[in-house]
C-alpha cells in the first residue's frame, strides 16, 4: 500500500517516538500526538499507559474521541505526582522552538507586555526537568523554529546543564516531529538536528523552513512509510473520520478543493 | 441549645461583603472546569479593587481582568480549552492592564499551595530550573540540598514559595450546611489545597443536603472538604456556568463561544455582552442564559 498521506507518516513517526519507552504514562497533547501514541500502543509498545486526556487511565485503545475499559485514575494532582516520579513521556505543542531545543508556549514578545499572550508556560518547565518530553509541530516554519525563543517554557539540554545537576539529571528532550521531518537535540553543542525527512520532502525544504542553522548530517534518511497494518489501524479504527487532516492536510484532497 | 455544628449557609452578597480590596484570593477548579463562577461574577460586579488572584485560570481570570479588579495575577496558564487562548486575559496582558504577573509552572503552583497548606515558607522542587519562570520571577530562589546524592552532589532545587491566600473560593457539587462538601465529577482538582492554603474558604455548591445525604449515593472518598476548612456555604444552582460541573452539567460550549467572541471583539461587543448577561445579579444572569439558549434553539 503506497497511498498513505503525510498525516499517516506523521502518526507513525510519533508512534516511533514512544516505541522504546516501555511501561510508562504516554501523555500526548493534541490530536496527532494522541493518534500516534495510540498507534504505538497497538503496535510497537503495548505496555504504554494511556489516558482519556481527562482523568482516567484506559485499559484498551479507543478511537479519537472514544472511550474504553478504565484501568486507573489520573486526576491532575496525580499527573504532577507522575511527572516527579518520572515514568512519563509527554508530547507537547510548541509555538516556538529554538536552536537549543528550548520551547515557548507562554507569550510572544517581551514578557512584561507581550505582543501576543499565549497559554502560559503550563507544565513545560516541570516536564522538561522531570520526564521525557517531545514536541509536535504541525506547521514547520521559520516562525516556529527561531534562533532564540522569546520565553523559555520547556528547557532544552544546554539550558538544563547550565542550570546545574538538578535540572540536567532528568532532562530528556527526545524528538521533535513536524509535518516535514523528525528532529532531535543531539546536534553539536546540544542543538537541534535533522534525523529524517518525510517522503516527498527534501532536506533543503526543511532547512529553508527552519529559522536557525539546523544540524544536518551527511546522510539524512527518509522517515519510514507507515506499514499496511498501521494504515488499517489509523483509517479503520483510530481515526475513521479523518480528523488528522485538520492538522496535516492531505495534499491530494487539498488540490481537489 | 443546639448541639450541632453551626449553620454556615450564606448568600453570594454575604460572601462578597466579607471581602476587602487588596486581598489575595485563590479561585479553585481548573481552567474551564468547575469554577465558582457565581461568586466570580459577583466579584466582577463588586466595588473591590487591587486584588491578587491566584488561579489555574479560565474565564474567572478573564472576567476579573476585564473588570480591572486584578492588581497581581498568579497563574500557570489561562485557557478555555475549546477556545485555547482566553481573549480577556490576552487583552489584559497585551495592554498591561494587570500591573503585576507571576507565571509559574503548573506543578510549582500546586507545590506553592501545598507549602501554604502545610504552613511552610517553601517546598523544594525541580520544576522551574532552567526556565524563564525563574528569570521573570527573580525573587523565587533556589535552595541547596543538605543531603549529598550518591555522587556527592548537593542539588540546587527551586524553593517554591508558599501561596498563602486570604480567601479561597471553590465550587463543588454538594455540601451540607456545615461545610462538608463533595465533588461528583472526574477530578477533585485542588480545591482542598486551596481551602487549606487560605485563611477563609467559601464553597458554593449546586445543592445543599442533610449531612447523611452526602454519602447516601456517593462514596465517602468524594467528600473533599471538611467543615473545619470552610467558613461559608452558598447554594448556587448552575453556579459554575459556563464551566463544567460534571455530572450536574458539562461546559456550555455555545455560551463560551459567545463569551469569547465578545471578549475578543470590539469594546461595543463586550459592552453588549456585559449589559445582557453580567450587569445584574446571579438570578438575572441565569435568566439571561436561559433566554440566550431559547433564542439560539429557535
Amino acid at each position: 500500500m503506497t497511498d498513505w498521506t503525510r498525516a499517516d507518516v506523521c502518526a507513525a513517526a510519533i508512534a516511533d517516538a514512544f516505541s522504546q519507552d516501555g511501561e510508562i504514562f504516554a501523555s500526548p497533547m493534541g490530536l496527532l500526538p494522541t493518534l500516534g501514541v495510540r498507534l504505538a500502543k497497538l503496535t510497537s509498545n503495548p505496555d504504554l499507559v494511556i489516558s482519556d486526556g481527562e482523568s482516567l487511565f484506559l485499559g484498551g485503545v479507543p478511537p479519537l474521541g472514544g472511550t474504553d475499559v478504565v484501568e486507573g485514575w489520573i486526576p491532575f494532582r496525580r499527573v504532577f505526582d507522575v511527572v516527579a516520579y518520572g515514568k512519563r513521556h509527554v508530547m507537547m505543542g510548541a509555538t516556538q522552538v529554538d536552536r537549543h531545543g528550548n520551547q515557548n508556549i507562554s507569550a510572544i514578545g517581551d514578557f512584561a507586555q507581550p505582543k501576543r499572550q499565549l497559554l502560559g508556560s503550563r507544565g513545560a518547565p516541570g516536564n522538561t526537568v522531570n520526564n521525557r518530553t517531545s514536541y509536535w509541530v504541525p506547521k514547520h516554519s521559520p516562525r516556529v523554529f527561531v534562533e532564540q525563543v522569546d520565553i523559555v517554557s520547556g528547557v532544552g539540554p544546554a539550558r538544563a546543564k547550565a542550570a546545574g545537576p538538578a535540572a540536567a539529571r532528568f532532562n530528556d528532550v527526545h524528538r521533535i516531529v513536524t509535518n516535514l521531518a523528525v528532529l532531535d537535540v543531539r546536534g553539536p553543542a546540544d542543538t537541534v538536528r535533522l534525523l529524517s525527512v518525510h517522503p516527498g520532502v527534501t532536506v533543503d525544504e526543511v532547512v529553508d523552513a527552519t529559522g536557525f542553522d539546523l544540524a544536518v548530517p551527511a546522510d539524512v534518511p527518509s522517515t519510514r512509510a507507515p506499514s499496511y497494518e498501521e494504515l488499517i489501524l489509523i483509517r479503520e479504527m483510530l481515526d475513521p473520520k479523518g480528523l488528522r487532516f485538520r492538522e496535516v492536510p492531505d495534499a491530494a484532497e487539498a488540490a481537489q478543493r | 441549645m443546639s448541639r450541632k455544628p453551626r449553620d454556615k449557609r450564606m448568600s453570594i452578597d454575604d460572601v462578597i461583603g466579607s471581602l476587602e480590596s487588596g486581598m489575595t484570593i485563590g479561585i479553585g477548579g481548573w481552567g474551564p472546569r468547575r469554577k465558582p463562577m457565581a461568586l466570580v461574577r459577583a466579584l466582577y460586579n463588586s466595588d473591590l479593587t487591587d486584588l491578587t488572584i491566584v488561579s489555574w485560570g479560565g474565564a474567572d481570570v478573564g472576567l476579573l481582568a476585564r473588570a480591572g479588579k486584578i492588581r497581581k495575577l498568579v497563574y500557570a496558564f489561562v485557557s478555555l480549552d475549546s477556545v485555547p487562548l482566553e481573549p480577556n486575559f490576552q487583552r489584559a496582558r497585551q495592554t498591561k492592564a494587570v500591573p503585576e504577573v507571576v507565571e509559574l509552572d503548573e506543578g510549582m503552583f500546586q507545590t506553592g499551595l501545598r507549602a501554604a497548606a502545610q504552613r511552610l515558607p517553601f517546598l523544594p522542587m525541580r520544576a522551574g530550573l532552567g526556565s524563564d519562570v525563574l528569570v521573570n520571577n527573580p525573587w523565587i530562589r533556589t535552595v541547596t540540598s543538605p543531603y549529598p546524592d550518591p555522587d556527592g552532589v548537593r542539588e540546587d532545587l527551586v524553593a517554591v514559595p508558599a501561596l498563602n491566600l486570604d480567601v479561597a473560593l471553590v465550587h463543588l457539587n454538594r455540601a451540607d450546611m456545615h461545610g462538608n462538601a463533595a465533588y461528583l465529577g472526574p477530578d477533585p482538582y485542588f480545591d482542598d489545597l486551596f481551602a487549606m492554603a487560605a485563611q477563609r474558604t467559601y464553597v458554593s455548591v449546586e445543592q445543599v443536603l442533610d449531612t447523611a445525604g452526602l454519602t447516601v449515593d456517593t462514596p465517602v472518598q468524594r467528600l473533599l472538604l471538611s467543615r473545619m476548612m470552610v467558613e461559608g456555604v452558598v447554594e448556587t444552582p448552575n453556579g459554575a456556568h459556563f464551566t463544567t460541573c460534571t455530572p450536574d452539567y458539562e461546559r456550555d460550549e455555545r455560551f463560551q463561544r459567545e463569551y469569547a467572541a465578545a471578549a475578543g471583539g470590539s469594546d461595543e461587543d463586550w459592552q453588549a455582552f456585559h449589559d445582557r448577561f453580567l450587569a445584574g445579579d446571579e438570578a438575572s444572569y441565569q435568566a439571561a442564559v436561559k433566554a440566550f439558549h431559547e433564542e439560539s434553539d429557535r
